[in-house]
């Protein structure tokens, strides 16, 4: 017998079952299921959530690949910055790689494995499908966290996630606040010591401090924050040879992930370009108030006010948030109107936020979270628009 | 004078199985079923009973609300069954035809002498005032509510619906009596859409305000021409009647017979020889099928793919059809059909979906979900192919949680269950559009009237 009806066989016998969601989510990953349409419509485009989900995860890729590189050559750099000298002959190693087999695939492992679990779990305690969300948040989830971060601590922030991120609310598809970004916040205010400051971007940075051959991982923001010079190039920071959370550094492979999306009609070209437009515009702002000597070089906020609007696009989280963060569908804005006063407002709360917190210079999860929130307000008011026409209308023709 | 409807966002699904332009006269069938269900929203009162002789045109039953409104037999013979549901509920009620078709006289009419109200009850008696629908709510018009315009569309947009310049050429004596007669029903305009390429038979006719449409399905649903052309607002009410069923209003006007035959259209990839044949309303579909349709694993539609209805081989061609479309059934697995790119598929998107290279490519579609149900997720996909000014995901949601208020403001009275096919289609979640379309609306009908 065929592995094909096999399966078949056994979905039928665990029909009716506590086990049959689980059973199902591992069915219908191997083989579309065989169902039918009954009314309504006869035939059904080719998507489904799946294969939306599986692009959003294909256009990752070279941001995971990227990251972990990078993760070795972060590394070795630190302990050797003449590296530095000429990337692209010590980028793609070998040993470079290794160190990201290393530390970049558990997190990706665990993130998967935990998240996975817990899925798993409430589609069969609640007999509800295993639904896709979680494919996508499992593959963002190690991208934006810091290259060090103690698997444990990932496993405690991704239950939290799922459950008061997710599923509390219903599952995919009904949650409020981003599931991995909801993730990142946990790490972020449960550990802070591991989640920000100068020596968690590099591995290895953490157990060498203090010691003689200490090594250092300021990202550029940590060093703009203090106003410090930065060594890396703009040609680096669009490259994304610096340090950072794993996958967020390279703004080209970011940019060609957005190219993806966009042109698969999976990602929300409106979000992308507005929160860049939203971003680029407090930027500007910020440079005039600098270039009008409102605030001068002895300001704690100088470094990050002068930084040029258009660094400020490719620099930290922000290209990374505006393509992946942002457009999640879910929490997102739902009206094209308000896709754009949505992504708008997170570029110019993310540049606000990144210079006026300098203990923390980035802003952008936290302006995706707050605007995640007024998402619902936003199309609440684009809405009513549209009532108030149909309203209009009426009175025109009965007066 | 014509005026034009250009619709850009919808979408045009291609699939293989277009009737080829012949018509073959098929024979009387043997039985012939009348489902009351067709009629949304009337309950059914049984005037004929079982065993009774009637002629074509004798009223079955009529609407338990309104005994003006007689829902007639399509052919004369005997009665040979009801078939009853739970609680008594009328399901079918079949006719045996007799060989010789009997005709119930209802007296030839000039509609240019008549007045409205001779109108109404000429249409009344001869069983005709179930082709005229209204909207809101989509169902059989409620004839004591004035409508503001009344709406026909002569363009069919969906996928493989019959053409209606074929199926209509040489009935424009018939179609003129139908409209001088329905024009009389209401103070605004009677609004006519063809094709904007089109040779309509309907261009000739006068009495009519003509407007050319173009662009992708759903252009061709009246729905459509409604929004753009005079909107429907809180209180109004607008009549639709369809083409092919002016035809038997103007045969009854012109001869005083109600002749219940039209052209329909054999569609579809399982029809060997799609083609056009003629039938009577309720006639069993395996008479003029047979020898033509491949059964082997078929899905048979009274209907067009989008909005018909699902029925068996020895079903019926139900009251408001003129297509029997034929598809495979998909009830088959397909491996890692989630994730490899798909070449035999109709998809909106990019996602490793190809249709979009080949714009004018047939697709041999299968009744496959491709997917499974779940939450709304996808935003910004359904507007992309709907036209009307309407949010069709916040109107989908407020018709779930049923909030009469929203779903009142956010357009529940413009629209009707056909107008959420191309949704449904595209909708990633696998929601079923139209049914939560159909139970908001009569929700609407119960609570606000």
């Amino acid at each position: 017998m065929s592995l094909k009806q096999n399966l078949h066989n056994l979905k039928e016998k665990y029909k009716g079952t506590k086990m049959a969601p689980a059973f199902n989510a591992i069915h219908t990953f191997l083989y579309m299921p065989n169902e039918v349409t009954h009314g309504g419509t006869h035939i059904k485009a080719a998507d489904d959530l799946k294969r939306t989900m599986n692009m959003v995860i294909i256009s990752l890729i070279p941001c995971l690949l990227f990251g972990m590189f990078n993760a070795g050559y972060q590394h070795y750099a630190a302990i050797d910055p003449s590296l530095r000298d000429n990337v692209l002959a010590n980028f793609f190693t070998f040993d470079n790689l290794w160190i990201g087999i290393i530390k970049v695939l558990p997190l990706v492992i665990v993130s998967y494995g935990v998240g996975l679990g817990v899925e798993f779990i409430f589609a069969i305690i609640k007999g509800h499908e295993v639904e896709e969300g979680y494919l996508v948040t499992g593959m963002l989830v190690p991208l934006i966290v810091p290259v060090d971060t103690p698997l444990w601590m990932l496993a405690v922030a991704v239950v939290f996630g799922v459950v008061i991120g997710k599923e509390v609310f219903g599952g995919t598809g009904m949650n409020i606040l981003n599931p991995a970004l909801t993730i990142r916040a946990f790490l972020f205010f449960a550990y802070p010591t591991w989640m920000s400051g100068d020596k968690v971007w590099v591995y290895d940075a953490v157990n060498r401090a203090g010691t003689a051959d200490a090594i250092s991982g300021e990202t550029i923001l940590g060093s703009y924050a203090q106003n410090q010079e930065v060594i890396y190039s703009n040609w680096d920071k669009f490259m994304g040879f610096i340090p950072g959370s794993v996958g967020e550094t390279s703004t080209f492979l970011i940019l060609l992930g957005a190219a993806f999306l966009i042109f698969t009609k999976i990602g929300s070209w409106r979000i992308i370009v507005s929160t860049f437009l939203g971003a680029a515009v407090m930027g500007m702002i910020f440079n005039q108030v600098v270039a009008a000597d409102i605030i001068t070089s002895s300001s704690k906020f100088y470094g990050l006010m002068s930084t040029a609007w258009w660094e400020h696009l490719m620099i930290g989280g922000l290209a990374f948030g505006a393509v992946y963060m942002a457009t999640d569908p879910v929490t997102a804005s739902q009206t094209n109107k308000g896709k754009w006063i949505y992504g708008f407002l997170i570029g110019f709360i993310s540049i606000m936020i990144r210079v006026f917190n300098p203990a923390y210079p980035e802003g952008v999860f936290l302006a995706i979270l707050l605007m995640n929130v007024f998402a619902p307000t936003i199309d609440h008011y684009v809405v009513q628009g549209n009532v108030k026409n149909r309203l209009k209308r009426a009175k025109v023709k009965t007066a | 004078m014509s005026k034009d409807i250009r619709i850009k966002k919808g979408l045009d699904i291609k699939l293989v199985g277009v009737a080829e332009k012949t018509t073959t006269q098929s024979s009387l069938s043997s039985v012939y079923a009348i489902k009351p269900e067709d009629f949304h929203g009337i309950t059914p009162k049984l005037i004929a009973r079982e065993g009774a002789k009637v002629k074509a045109g004798e009223a079955l039953f009529h609407s338990k609300s309104d005994e003006r409104i007689l829902f007639p037999s399509p052919v004369s013979g005997t009665i040979t069954e009801v078939i009853r549901g739970e609680r008594r509920k009328v399901l079918t009620v079949k006719i045996a035809a007799d060989t010789q078709q009997d005709y119930k006289d209802f007296g030839v009419k000039d509609a240019s002498k008549m007045s409205g109200e001779e109108v109404k009850n000429h249409l009344f008696t001869a069983g005709c005032w179930p082709f005229i629908k209204q909207r809101p709510y989509d169902v059989v018009a409620n004839p004591n509510q004035a409508p503001k315009a009344i709406f026909i569309s002569a363009y069919a947009s969906a996928p493989l619906a019959a053409d209606l310049d074929y199926t209509l050429a040489g009935k424009e004596v018939e179609l003129q009596a139908a409209i001088t007669a329905i024009s009389k029903l209401t103070s605004g305009k009677v609004h006519i859409s063809v094709g904007a390429k089109s040779n309509s038979p309907f261009e000739k006719l006068s009495g009519i305000e003509l407007h050319k449409v173009s662009g992708p399905h759903p252009s061709g649903n009246v729905g459509t021409q409604i929004a753009k052309i005079d909107p429907i607002n809180k209180g109004e009410v607008v009549w639709v009647v369809t083409p092919q069923d002016l035809v038997i209003m103007g045969e009854l006007l012109l001869t005083g017979k109600f002749n219940a035959t039209r052209v329909v259209a054999l569609t579809g990839s399982r029809f060997e020889k799609p083609q056009y044949v003629t039938a009577i309303i309720g006639a069993q579909v395996s008479q003029f099928t047979s020898g033509n349709l491949n059964t082997d694993n078929t899905r048979i539609i009274s209907g067009n793919v989008l909005s018909g209805t699902k029925i068996k081989e020895t079903g019926f061609l139900r009251y408001y059809d003129n297509q029997i479309t034929a598809i495979p059934e998909g009830d088959d697995y397909e491996f890692f059909g989630w994730n490899k790119p798909v070449f035999d598929k109709v998809s909106t998107t990019r996602a490793f979906t190809f249709s979009w290279l080949n714009p004018n490519k047939k697709y041999d579609l299968t009744t496959n979900t491709n997917g499974e149900h779940r939450a709304f997720v996808v935003t910004g996909a359904y507007e992309a192919v709907f036209p009307l000014d309407i949010y069709p995901m916040q109107l989908l949601k407020a018709f779930m949680y049923k909030d009469l208020d929203e779903m009142e403001a956010l357009g529940g009275y413009e629209v009707a269950p056909e107008d959420f096919a191309l949704t449904e289609f595209i909708c990633v979640s696998k929601q079923p559009h139209q049914k939560i379309i159909r139970e908001g609306l009569d929700l609407m009908r119960q609570e606000l009237g």
